[in-house]
C-alpha cells in the first residue's frame, strides 16, 4: 500500500534522488563506532540535534497552555505543569532538554576542536556552529523568564543588566531588550516569548541547515 | 527455514532500526500527543443548581431570567451570565428553555418579532421556535431548544445543567 503510494508520486515527480541524496551516503570507517569505538565522539552534533528537536516539538506543544501575560504566565505554567495530563513531563522534557543541548554541543565542539576538524576548507562551518552556540543560549536565556517566577524575574534581571554593560549603547541594548528604560515587565516577557519562539527558532533553523549542508558539501574530517 | 524466506542483513537491519527508531519516536511523542488532547479526554463534572427565582413570579408567558455561576476557565476564573426563558404551562408544568439556538448559537428571544408574537426568534437567520421550545419546520434549526433541569425546594426555583430535548422536527 504505502509502496503503491510512493511509486504513485515518484512516477510523476521523481521523488528518489531528493531522499537520496539525504539519506545514502557513506559512513567513513573511522567515524564508525563499530570499527573503532572511540568514534562515539562523532555522535554529538546529531545528538545536539536530536535533543534541539525534543525541545522544538515539546515547546510547540507547550504554547498550546502557556500565554505570555504577566497576569497568566505563572498561572498557565502551573496549570499545565498540575492539572493537565503529561504536563508534567512535557514541560520536564523542555526545562531538562534545554540544559542538555547545551550539554552536547558543548561536548561536540570539543570534539571538533580537538581533532583540529575545523581547520581549512572547514573554518566557515566552525563560525556557523559558534553562531548557533550563540543562539542557543539566546534561546535559554529568553526561555528562563517565561514562567515568570522569581527566579526567572531576578535571572532576567541579571541578564538586562549585564547586557547594560555593553560600551556606549549599553542602555539602548537594554531598553530594546526589556521593552522599557526601567520596568521589567509585561513589554519585556512579551519580547522575550517572541524573540524565543519566533525570532531565534527562525535563525537557529537557517544556521542549521547552512552548517548541515557544509558538512554533506564538504564530508567528515579525515582520520586524526 | 528455506533460502527464499531469510532475512538479509539489510532487511535485518532496516527492521531494527525502523523499530527502534519508531519505538524512540513514540516514546517522545506519547506524552506530547497525550498532553494536547487532555481536553478532549478531561470528564465534565455536573453544575450545581442555582437559585434563579421565586416560583411565584411565574406566569404562562415565558419570562427572561438571568443568573450568575462562578466559572473556572484552566488558570481564570470568573463569573459569566446565564439565561433562562421559564414559564408555566397548560398543565402548570414548569418549563425552563436555553436562549441559545440550536442553529448556530445565536440568542433566541421572545416574541421579539412583530410576526410572531407567540414564538422564540432568533435574529441571525430568523429561526423560530413555538412557545414549547419546538424548531418551527422550514426554518433554520434542526432541533429544538434545550431545557433545563430543575428543582423547586422552598418556593424557590433552581436551575441546572441543560439537556438536549432531542426530536426535532
Amino acid at each position: 500500500m504505502l509502496q503503491k503510494i510512493y511509486d504513485w508520486v515518484d512516477e510523476r515527480v521523481d521523488i528518489t534522488p531528493l531522499w537520496r541524496d539525504i539519506a545514502d551516503h557513506e559512513v567513513p570507517e573511522h567515524v564508525n563506532p563499530a570499527h573503532h569505538f572511540s568514534a562515539f565522539v562523532y555522535c554529538f552534533g546529531g545528538l545536539t540535534f536530536f535533543v534541539t528537536v525534543i525541545q522544538i516539538l515539546s515547546g510547540m506543544f507547550l504554547t498550546m497552555y502557556y500565554v505570555p501575560d504577566i497576569e497568566n504566565a505563572w498561572k498557565s505554567v502551573y496549570y499545565l505543569q498540575r492539572e493537565v495530563a503529561y504536563g508534567q513531563i512535557v514541560r520536564g522534557m523542555h526545562h531538562w532538554g534545554a540544559s542538555l543541548v547545551i550539554v552536547m554541543l558543548f561536548l561536540h565542539t570539543l570534539r571538533v576542536f580537538f581533532q583540529g576538524a575545523y581547520k581549512k576548507p572547514r573554518e566557515l562551518n566552525w563560525v556557523i556552529g559558534v553562531l548557533l552556540f550563540f543562539v542557543m543560549l539566546g534561546l535559554g536565556f529568553t526561555g528562563y523568564l517565561l514562567p515568570w517566577d522569581n527566579k526567572a524575574y531576578f535571572a532576567t534581571q541579571v541578564g538586562l543588566e549585564i547586557a547594560a554593560a555593553t560600551p556606549f549603547i549599553g542602555d539602548q541594548i537594554r531598553t530594546l531588550l526589556a521593552g522599557d528604560p526601567s520596568i521589567v515587565g509585561a513589554q519585556t516577557l512579551t519580547r522575550f516569548f517572541a524573540i524565543h519562539v519566533f525570532f531565534l527558532p527562525a535563525a537557529l533553523f537557517g544556521l542549521m541547515a547552512f552548517h548541515f549542508i557544509l558538512i554533506r558539501k564538504q564530508g567528515i574530517s579525515g582520520p586524526l | 527455514m528455506s533460502d527464499k524466506k531469510r532475512v538479509s542483513r539489510r532487511q535485518f537491519l532496516n527492521y531494527t532500526l525502523t523499530g527502534v527508531g519508531g519505538f524512540m519516536a513514540a516514546g517522545m511523542l506519547a506524552p506530547m500527543v497525550r498532553f494536547a488532547i487532555d481536553p478532549v479526554l478531561k470528564t465534565k463534572e455536573g453544575g450545581d443548581f442555582v437559585s434563579v427565582a421565586s416560583v411565584d413570579e411565574l406566569t404562562n408567558e415565558p419570562q427572561r431570567f438571568e443568573w450568575t455561576i462562578d466559572q473556572v476557565d484552566a488558570w481564570y476564573e470568573s463569573e459569566v451570565q446565564k439565561t433562562a426563558w421559564v414559564y408555566r404551562n397548560e398543565n402548570d408544568e414548569i418549563v425552563a428553555l436555553s436562549p441559545i439556538c440550536t442553529h448556530l448559537g445565536c440568542t433566541v428571544d421572545w416574541a421579539s418579532n412583530e410576526e410572531y408574537p407567540n414564538q422564540f426568534f432568533c435574529p441571525c437567520h430568523a429561526g423560530r421556535y413555538t412557545k414549547d421550545g419546538t424548531n418551527v419546520p422550514g426554518t433554520p434549526p434542526t432541533a429544538p431548544l434545550p431545557r433545563f433541569e430543575f428543582k423547586v425546594e422552598e418556593g424557590m426555583l433552581y436551575l441546572g445543567e441543560t439537556k438536549d430535548s432531542g426530536g426535532g422536527v
